[in-house]
């Protein structure tokens, strides 16, 4: 057979490319569920991080199970809520954050996960969405049952540059966050990524990365922007509490 | 071929061995540096692309050794690509089904496996032209040499830039400063330019010990 003339390349050509096509398919339908498992496992690693639980996984034999059992444990409620502060139905854990960011503040629908703790103080914790240097970022804050202290945050990155941007999923750059305070004087002003500044002793600000100035700012747009939704929110929670 | 020819005769044991040593793709050919760069921080990303690579170089080069004499001339560098393409999509969902941390350190540079010029050139050098059988061969060999240097140059990475090995800690932690010691990681360990000069030592040391390499002065 002349295997170097016109027909039998096209022919070659087209059977090959069906042939891989099919088996690459059937490859990442195989793949899907597992793949989308993992990634279920990291969101709920990251929500129990935030509020430093789960953080020795790495080194457990089992690590899926291990995170699955921390959260029924911690987790205890999760729903979702208007920026009115009123719960509307939906599944806390299914938003797309990103898609909920876009939307403007009156529109959007905010998640929110309870984390009740051993002495039975509650923990609320609410993902973030925002933008790098590179691409997407994203975190969790855990806030006090003040809605104003800080218990922990954690971030992660799509592409920040390792070393710089990158350095703001690191827990030295996330410790800073701890105990810090989102009002003063019952004002909204958020935590704030200075640079400059003596961070220690002012409860509003952390210090930002050298180098990754673009991905701190973003890190700084990202938690005013994300939180700002959940202020009615927190009001009605406070007034709740009050009385 | 009438007689048939042992699985591990001496001529197939070469390519095996040759690719680790007198014909490295790394210290000698210089092929594939862009990704000894980027995976050697650690230990365990390297030890994982360079399974990678011997798996997609192994398979491809059999792929492509059973269907050399069918491949039309015009388009075969089409058809090399895409098996290596279809081979490297597998390696990726794989290992993000099952690797899901290890998959998320290499990120890019498992779809840059396509990319690698070491494979390319073991399709078109060997396989288009060899068996199935001497072509694994070949691609295990090369792969495996590939990896070598790669693991080599993660080890001392990870070892002066982090003070640990596969993740564990040998620096006593009592020598930090940190800790009132007099020891410090070497950060520049850690950056890319480092792993390029860790290659280089390698080379160094590889044509000091073996002559033969050394080109002669004109």
């Amino acid at each position: 057979m002349n295997t170097q003339g016109n027909t039998y390349t096209i022919i070659y050509a087209s059977v090959m490319v069906i042939l891989v096509a099919a088996g690459l398919s059937y490859a990442a339908l195989t793949l899907k569920p597992f793949q989308d498992k993992n990634v279920q496992i990291e969101k709920k690693q990251n929500i129990l991080s935030s509020v430093h639980l789960g953080l020795e996984a790495a080194s457990q034999p089992n690590k899926q199970k291990y995170i699955e059992t921390l959260y029924e444990q911690y987790i205890t409620e999760a729903f979702v809520v208007d920026s009115k502060g009123n719960r509307v139905d939906g599944n806390a854990f299914a938003i797309d954050v990103k898609k909920e960011n876009a939307k403007p503040i009156d529109q959007r629908t905010l998640p929110i996960f309870v984390c009740t703790m051993e002495d039975a103080s509650k923990n609320y914790i609410i993902p973030v969405y925002g933008r790098g240097l590179w691409g997407p970022i994203w975190g969790y804050v855990a806030l006090k049952s003040d809605f104003n202290t800080v218990v922990g945050v954690v971030f992660d990155h799509k592409s920040e540059t390792p070393g710089l941007g990158a350095e703001i999923n690191t827990l030295q750059f996330q410790e800073q966050f701890n105990d810090k305070q989102l009002f003063e004087n019952e004002n909204f002003v958020s935590v704030k990524v200075v640079k400059n500044q003596i961070t220690s002793k002012n409860p509003h600000a952390v210090d930002a990365i050298s180098g990754g100035t673009i991905t701190s700012n973003g890190v700084d747009e990202m938690l005013h922007d994300c939180i700002i939704g959940y202020l009615e929110f927190f009001k009605t929670q406070k007034t709740l509490s009050h009385e | 071929m009438s007689n048939k020819e042992p699985l591990f005769s001496a001529k197939n044991r070469k390519l095996l061995t040759d690719p680790l040593g007198k014909s490295n793709p790394i210290t000698v050919q210089v092929l594939g540096i862009c990704s000894a760069l980027a995976v050697t921080v650690k230990l365990e990303p390297a030890f994982v692309m360079a399974l990678s690579v011997i798996v997609v170089l192994a398979f491809a080069n059999v792929i492509i050794s059973l269907i050399r004499n069918s491949v039309p001339n015009r388009i075969r560098i089409i058809v090399q690509l895409v098996v290596i393409a279809a081979l490297v999509i597998v390696v990726d969902q794989i290992l993000k089904a099952f690797m899901y941390d290890v998959s998320k350190q290499l990120s890019v540079f498992v779809g840059l496996i396509i990319t690698n010029c070491i494979i390319m050139g073991r399709l078109e050098a060997f396989a288009l032209s060899n068996k199935p059988w001497p072509s694994f061969l070949d691609g295990i060999g090369n792969a495996a040499g590939y990896g070598l240097i790669l693991i080599i140059v993660a080890f001392f990475r990870e070892l002066f830039g982090s003070g640990t090995i596969w993740g564990f800690q040998v620096v006593p932690e009592s020598w930090y400063i940190d800790n009132g010691g007099f020891y410090s990681n070497n950060g520049m360990m850690i950056l890319p330019p480092m792993a390029l000069i860790t290659v280089a030592v390698i080379i160094w040391v590889q044509r000091s010990r073996n002559r033969d390499l050394i080109e002669e002065n004109k």
